[in-house]
């Protein structure tokens, strides 16, 4: 296999564990104010991804700095075209991220609650982006011959688009709220299911109607092993919502999961070997390829990667096995 | 206002943003983890409480640390494309790095130091607070290898119509960053120990803890000695290295407009920009020469000649820095080198004759120079990059034709309002809660009471 499909692949990858890792810390901050009734049911609510946001986060970092090494057309093109979109991004970012270290170090109410709806709104934020700026990759977008980004963030937005962040909305509230129900005790668990089964409920139609649009919008079921990926993914999410009904609250979180990787990987798939859709003219297209780094950068990157990424699963797997108790209001720390 | 100075404000900006915070990091890391070995080592529970009060201030610094540098790793696509397709080949891998090397680890054990007091065994605890540490230091490593190539580019070859990787080791050995990494990484420990001196100094003014800020001076005045004395040397090795590797930079620095042999220093000078030349200076006969090449004869080119050489490698051009805002922050880092080993001399003498607790003019004097190693940071970074110009990477790419093409003046305009409100809003929220802390000392860190029980009114629907 060539390196360029490899780092392709890689970077999928990063971003399927950035979808799933930080998907539920975005469906939990969505889910704040929903399900912490009080402040010291939000802190528990917070508690339960405190540890970890910040190392999914890097899952992000991480897919950046890859694509800047291993594409760098790609990450000029899409960051430059992109341009208020991923302000917006790194707004919310910023202002969440600071949220959740500092809500809890001030006890004036105000405070909290000024945090809390920061946490809200960032995460409720992001979640759309994503699901629009990995919809508007497979449709497609103006990019002229010299792999410059002709539109302006308007073009960005379309039914189709807005479709797409919908269901990356409702798909990583339901992943928030089947992690809460794993994470916490009591009520608090109880509130959490009921909350996934009706978010499960209303994600199953935006999904279909995510994969029709796809079918009439994207040429991404001219590829099959794209197209049947997509459609499994609609099929893990209803798999998802049956278990959740019949209180297989963990299967149904690995369930959900699993949607948030197909989802994921059938966008890559359909975009595959390409890295950007010229919606002007096919033959603009920046492709792995094109767009990509010399053949020796990729191969010192490919190096450091074998090396590094295990290592790092292995530490982060390691800390959700630390952390794996469920967080109650008795044993809150920090 | 065009795209160029609005980008270029920008980076400023969130750069020097960022790097208000990372000082501290790399410092405040390595001294709670110092504290906590103590703590592990004798079991004395004032050693605990020094590592969490410490350790809050870590974390309230940390916060933003890490959120600005989410910026850091997207403007580069964002504002300056066409560089990322010129570099990209190069300076996108210490990037990569640095975030599969350092950033995961720092993160994740991060997350497990803060909570993970009563989960994890003592040992396993400190080891966390050191990956933490250490990890902080070596991401400050791979950034700014990516920085060293701007400044001097090795290991490259111009094909395809960018610059090539072809030599990996050149890269991260790059002569440059030998000198950079341990300047840099040093300022930060200087910014750690004044910080922790001058907070100690504080409370003993005030009497609190004796004991506890005691031992925190006593640690961070000898890291703090080390430390300084070592800035300020390599920073002088630094200056030599720069005088063969970047002339322009280092002759802007010292408004030396004309060649001389051997070279004063100016200690003073009154510069005249449009005409090119000093009105007044004061200048220290052959001490420049001394400083460049450790002899008091030697040719140190000026301007002029440089600009000539410039226009005979690379065509028609101006290629000399802003010499009046270089030349002054240069002088105002070495100031504060000076300042700050004065202060560390001085520390260690009264902590050897163990009489500055009663010295309050001495404490207040060390208060007041917690600002100064941000200062002597912020003028440090201002020479590298602005003695760059016009230069983005030095001798391949001028900045100008490292902007991006295809965004809108007005889009760069929300985004620099965008990151000027919300930067503001969370300095402010940090300092609030730095001072809060700070203030109420080690017991109500480590009571931690306004956590518990949750409070009341704080609500979110009335
Ligand atoms: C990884 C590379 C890198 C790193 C580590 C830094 N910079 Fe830089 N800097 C650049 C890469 C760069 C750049 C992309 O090359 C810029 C953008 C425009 C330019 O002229 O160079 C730049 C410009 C730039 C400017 C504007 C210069 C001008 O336009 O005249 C300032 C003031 C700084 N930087 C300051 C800093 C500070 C305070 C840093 C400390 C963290 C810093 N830079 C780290
Ligand atoms: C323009 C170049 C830079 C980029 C792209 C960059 C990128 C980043 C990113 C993405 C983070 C967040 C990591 C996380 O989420 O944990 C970060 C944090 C950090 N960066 Fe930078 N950075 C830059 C400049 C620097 C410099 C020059 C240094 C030090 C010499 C530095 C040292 C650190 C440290 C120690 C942290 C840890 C958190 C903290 O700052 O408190 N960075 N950086
Ligand atoms: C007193 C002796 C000092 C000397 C001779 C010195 C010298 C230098 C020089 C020549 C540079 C420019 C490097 C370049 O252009 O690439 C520099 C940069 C810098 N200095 Fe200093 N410096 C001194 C003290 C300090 C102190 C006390 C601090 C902070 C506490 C500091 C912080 C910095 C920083 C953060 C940079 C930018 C990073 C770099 O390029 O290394 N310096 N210094």
């Amino acid at each position: 296999m060539d390196l360029n499909i490899l780092w392709f692949i890689l970077i999928a990858v990063l971003f399927v564990g950035f979808f799933f890792l930080e998907g539920f810390d975005f469906g939990v901050g969505i889910l704040l104010p929903f399900l912490g009734r009080n402040d010291q049911e939000r802190r528990v609510v917070i508690n339960t991804i405190g540890p970890h946001w910040d190392g999914n986060e890097v899952w992000l970092i991480t897919a950046g700095g890859a694509m800047f090494a291993a594409f760098p057309n790609w990450y000029a093109t899409l960051f430059s075209g992109f341009f208020l979109a991923l302000f917006l991004v790194l707004f919310s970012l910023i202002i969440r991220g600071v949220a959740f270290e500092y809500r809890s170090s001030d006890a004036s109410p105000r405070w909290r609650s000024t945090w809390d709806w920061v946490i809200f709104t960032g995460s409720l934020l992001l979640s759309i982006l994503w699901g629009v700026a990995m919809t508007n990759l497979i449709k497609g977008v103006p990019i002229d011959a010299k792999m410059q980004y002709a539109g302006t963030f308007f073009d960005l937005l379309s039914p189709y688009t807005i479709v797409g962040g919908l269901t990356t909305l409702l798909v990583f509230m339901l992943h928030g709220a089947l992690f809460l129900s794993l994470k916490t005790t009591g009520t608090m668990a109880e509130r959490s299911s009921a909350a996934g089964q009706k978010i499960g409920l209303a994600a199953i139609p935006v999904v279909l109607l995510f994969a029709v649009l796809t079918y009439l919008q994207t040429d991404l079921f001219a590829s099959l092993g794209a197209g049947i990926t997509l459609l499994a993914s609609g099929v893990t999410l209803i798999l998802a919502a049956i278990l959740l009904r019949s209180g297989k609250a963990g299967w149904a979180f690995i369930t959900n999961g699993l949607t948030i990787l197909l989802f994921t990987l059938s966008l890559f798939w359909g975009l595959f070997p390409r890295v950007m859709i010229s919606s002007l003219n096919m033959d603009w297209s920046l492709t792995i390829y094109n767009a990509s780094s010399s053949p020796y950068t990729l191969k010192i990157m490919t190096i450091v990667a074998i090396v590094m990424v295990p290592i790092v699963l292995l530490y982060q797997g390691w800390t959700y096995w630390v952390f794996r108790n469920r967080v109650t209001e008795k044993n809150l720390h920090y | 206002m065009t795209e160029l100075i609005l980008s270029r404000l920008q980076f400023a900006m969130t750069t020097f943003y960022h790097f208000m915070f990372v000082p501290l990091t790399l410092g405040l890391g390595v001294l709670v983890a110092m504290m906590e070995t103590w703590y592990v080592k004798s079991g004395n529970e004032t050693y605990k409480k020094m590592t969490k009060f410490w350790g809050k201030l870590f974390l309230i610094n940390f916060a933003i640390g890490v959120v600005t540098g989410l910026t850091q790793e997207f403007q580069f696509g964002m504002n300056w494309s066409e560089y990322s397709r010129f570099v990209g080949d190069i300076f996108g891998a210490p990037l990569a790095m640095e975030a599969l090397v350092a950033f995961f680890l720092e993160s994740t054990f991060l997350g497990l130091w803060v909570f993970g007091w009563d989960k994890l065994s003592k040992k396993i605890h400190l080891t966390a607070i050191w990956i933490v540490a250490i990890s902080s230091n070596i991401s400050a490593f791979f950034i700014l290898v990516a920085n060293s190539f701007m400044q001097e580019p090795v290991g490259y070859a111009l094909r395809n119509g960018r610059a090539e990787m072809t030599d990996f080791l050149a890269i991260i050995t790059n002569p440059h960053v030998i000198y950079q990494f341990p300047h840099t990484v040093l300022s930060g420990f200087v910014t750690a120990a004044f910080f922790v001196m001058g907070v100690s100094a504080y409370h003993l003014l005030k009497k609190n803890h004796p004991d506890l800020f005691k031992r925190s001076f006593q640690i961070a005045v000898i890291f703090g000695l080390i430390s300084t004395l070592g800035v300020a040397g390599i920073g002088h090795l630094q200056g030599m290295h720069l005088v063969k590797s970047q002339p322009m930079k280092m002759a802007a620095a010292e408004a030396h407009w004309e060649t001389e042999n051997p070279a004063g220093l100016s200690l003073y000078a009154s510069i005249d920009e449009k005409e090119q030349k000093n009105n007044i200076e004061i200048k220290i006969p052959a001490l420049l020469s001394f400083l460049s090449y450790n002899s008091f004869t030697g040719e140190v080119k000026g301007i002029h000649e440089l600009q000539e050489a410039a226009v005979q490698e690379y065509g028609p051009g101006n290629y000399v820095p802003p010499v009046t805002s270089l030349f002054w922050s240069f002088r105002i880092m070495l100031t504060a080198g000076l300042w700050l080993v004065l202060m560390s001399v001085l520390g260690i003498y009264f902590y050897k004759t163990k009489a500055y607790e009663q010295k309050a003019w001495f404490l207040k004097l060390m208060l007041w120079t917690i600002p100064v190693p941000y200062i002597a940071n912020t003028a440090g970074w201002f020479l590298a990059e602005v003695g760059r110009q016009p230069w983005i990477v030095y001798g391949l790419q001028q900045v100008d034709l490292g902007l991006s093409t295809s965004v809108s003046l007005v889009s760069m305009t929300i985004a620099f309002i965008g990151f000027l409100l919300v930067y503001l809003v969370l300095a402010i929220a940090e300092v609030y809660l730095m001072v809060k802390y700070i203030k109420k000392g080690p017991e109500e860190v480590n009571k931690e009471e306004n956590l518990k029980g949750g409070v009341r009114g704080a609500s979110l629907w009335t």
